[in-house]
């Protein structure tokens, strides 16, 4: 088992090792200990790009145990919404990080100066950063440290790209150049605490409790993942195989949710696939290895036969941000807008989002010319990749504003009932209908991974108001475990009650089905807690006009059915989170 | 005697479950980490370029044995060594020996070598590895 919990202090170049068994007992690891580490250390009131802010990487009880326990949770206060940021990232991470012997690390304070941590094992090493300050792309970032420290193979490389240093409230963090802790700006508060990377390396291991229940229930968590239906979207065309059913069905948001249908042929995963698709790759200790990555080779165009070929992952949100979100109905013009925000370590969905508003705003006159440089227009891709840079070097107000979130802009400018953000997050691609509209106003990290609203517009058809709450909560409660983990969501129905409370025990846990429930329940209301002590409220404002004004496919939504909704969340959960 | 080898290295995607096989395979001391393998999926330098194992390469000749002065690698009828951890007191003679850099330090200063029982095969998901007779 493993329940150490390491604490980097920042301001004085400092850290401490504790034993924290108390948390694995009670909140199982993952957000559930996560949680409760922010909740003892970070006061809620904290500048989230102030000195003060705290943020806590976590990993569970199956890290290193079992087959798809790939996924990393951070949490942090967020400089984009104001309130709990919480984001989960695959790769090599969570592997790294339970490899050196940690369940969680928390990292707080500010350095003086530019510096990257290496954390090896039981040694914490701050390293002077200062020459690889300003680096503009992050994949040369990553192939720098990748040179110069040790661990090859048993390590991870988590940095934050330029966005972060240049504080963009949508900032990433970019770990082994695919994976991402991408929403609700984890990168700024990197680059608010001149932190600009950190690597972790480990090779501890643990004996199980039993071993041969151990060996016989990973390889029944590794046949189900391998043999069954379980996983096989993720393993063919990958998330992208949505575009075409969700345009098909109207649920895909076309040019900032001004349009119903997009001509996405070209931009389909299935397209993705056959003209791009140069490799997959995977997380650690995952055999689905869902992480498509496409070839895209170009040609300079002032010099012949002078050619580079980039590789560039992409996912359906991705295409959805920067491809129908903006009207970019051209493969390759997409692939270019991906491969700049991932240079750049900014969050594709936030970008997306942002650049469409702005596009609306310039487009009905909120904002002029000479706010927005170029004339931003859906559908033509350079203008855009001009804007992408400037969100980052933010060479005047507009683009600074912009830099802050769509919904900042709007605030200040005019919009906001087109900014497309719910509580302060831009949206995920899903304009399917109640659920997914409601499920991120309500959502722990308005997210369309909080609770699925999106999956359960597509379920089910007439839902009352307050069932469509009920639903959500549940799945939202029953998530809180599975990041407690923690386990891929993707892996969720390979994961379920019984198999998760029957793992438990060749590594010498006990949860019941019913306790996994009740702990659930507990991290959601603690979560619940915090957002509002950070001042979250759950209502009509955190929903931009535009919802009301849409079609979908459960048709125009109606304004009372949201507001009978949030009144029923107040009553039987938010008002309980005291 | 049979040895383990590449079957494709470019269906390689890199995520370690030979590794967590490898640490998980000794029926005396099962581990649940990586920090026990005697394989080890790498990035090439990036995972833009693809991914790849390392592991022994079952010479004929072992530099590795012939450096190691606890006899507590040998060389192995039809190419690499066996390994008795009980005499090996952690010198890594054996690993600065390795040219290709297959031999990797456990996490109790011990040394972790493939010894090609083929244990990982039955875990890699993308057919990266195949056991053939030598």
């Amino acid at each position: 088992m493993i329940s150490r919990v390491l604490t980097i202090d920042l301001s004085d170049y400092t850290y401490e090792i504790q034993e924290r068994e108390d948390l694995v007992e009670k909140w199982i690891g993952g957000v559930g200990a996560g949680i409760q580490i922010l909740k003892e250390r970070l006061n809620p009131s904290a500048d989230p790009l102030g000195q003060k802010n705290v943020i806590v990487f976590s990993t569970g009880p199956f890290t290193p145990a079992y087959p798809y326990a790939s996924k990393t949770v951070a949490l942090f206060k967020s400089p984009l919404t104001g309130e709990l940021g919480e984001t989960h990232a695959g790769g090599r991470t969570a592997m790294a990080i339970a490899s050196a012997g940690y369940m969680s690390v928390a990292i707080e304070g500010k350095s003086e100066k530019p510096v990257y941590i290496v954390i090896d094992g039981d040694r914490v090493h701050f390293r002077d950063g200062r020459s690889i300050v300003g680096i503009r792309d992050s994949l040369i970032l990553g192939r720098i440290l990748a040179e110069i420290e040790g661990g090859r193979g048993i390590r991870s490389i988590i940095r934050a790209g330029y966005a972060g240093e240049k504080l963009v409230r949508y900032a990433c963090l970019t770990t082994e150049t695919y994976r991402h802790f991408g929403r609700l700006g984890l990168g700024a508060v990197f680059g608010s605490k001149n932190l600009l990377a950190v690597v972790v390396i480990g090779n501890k291991t643990y004996p199980p409790a039993d071993q041969k229940l151990y060996r016989e229930i990973y390889s029944e968590i590794y046949r189900i993942g391998v043999e069954s239906e379980a996983m096989k979207k993720y393993h063919l065309l990958g998330t992208a195989e949505n575009v075409l059913p969700l345009n098909e069905l109207g649920g895909l948001p076309v040019k900032n949710l001004t349009e119903r249908r997009f001509d996405c042929e070209d931009i389909s995963g299935e397209k993705f696939a056959d003209e791009n698709l140069g490799r997959r790759i995977a997380c650690s200790h995952c055999p689905t290895a869902c992480i498509h990555i496409a070839a895209l080779r170009e040609e300079y165009e002032d010099e012949r036969y002078f050619f580079k070929t980039v590789m560039i992952g992409y996912d359906y949100e991705l295409i959805y941000a920067l491809g129908s979100m903006i009207g970019v109905k051209n493969r390759r013009d997409l692939l270019k807008l991906i491969h700049r925000v991932e240079s750049f370590g900014l969050d594709a969905i936030s970008t997306g989002v942002c650049l469409a508003w702005a596009t609306e705003a310039f487009k009905r006159g909120f904002v002029s010319r000479e706010d927005t440089i170029v004339d931003l227009e859906f559908g033509n891709s350079a203008p855009y990749l001009k804007a992408i840079n400037w969100i980052v070097e933010q060479p005047n107000e507009f683009y600074s504003d912009l830099a802050k979130g769509a919904r900042y802009a709007a605030e200040k400018y005019g919009g906001t009932e087109f900014a497309m953000t719910f509580a302060g997050n831009e949206m995920p691609g899903y304009n399917t209908g109640y659920a997914s509209y409601i499920g991120l106003t309500i959502g722990l990290r308005h997210s369309h991974l909080d609770n699925g609203g999106y999956s359960l517009d597509q379920k089910v058809s007439s839902l009352s108001p307050q069932e469509t709450v009920d639903r959500l909560v549940k799945e939202e409660m029953w998530r809180q475990v599975l990041s407690s983990l923690v386990v891929c969501f993707f892996a969720r129905n390979v994961f379920r009650p019984e198999l998760v409370s029957r793992a438990f025990l060749p590594i010498g846990f006990q949860f019941t089905e019913d306790e996994l429930e009740k702990i659930g329940e507990r991290i959601y209301m603690e979560k619940l807690k915090l957002k509002k002590a950070m001042g979250y409220e759950p209502d009509l404002s955190q929903i931009p006009e535009r919802v009301f004004e849409v079609e979908t496919p459960h048709g125009r939504l109606e304004r009372e059915f949201f507001e009978d909704a949030l009144n029923y969340y107040r009553r039987t959960y938010f008002l309980k989170a005291d | 005697m049979k040895i383990l080898r590449l079957a494709d290295v470019e269906k390689c995607v890199g995520c370690s479950l030979c590794m967590l096989a490898c640490s998980r395979k000794n029926v005396k001391n099962q581990r649940i980490g990586l920090g026990h393998s005697g394989i080890r999926a790498v990035s090439l330098s990036g995972f833009e370029r693809g991914a790849t194992v390392i592991f022994c390469h079952a010479c004929l000749e072992p530099p590795c044995a012939e450096v190691c002065p606890s006899k507590a690698l040998k060389p192995r009828k039809g190419g690499g060594v066996t390994y008795n951890e009980r005499v090996c007191f952690s010198c890594h003679n054996c690993i600065s020996a390795c040219k290709i850099g297959a031999i990797f330090e456990r996490d109790d200063e011990k040394i972790a070598v493939c010894i090609h029982c083929g244990y990982c095969v039955d875990f890699c998901p993308h057919g990266v590895l195949e056991v053939v007779e030598a």
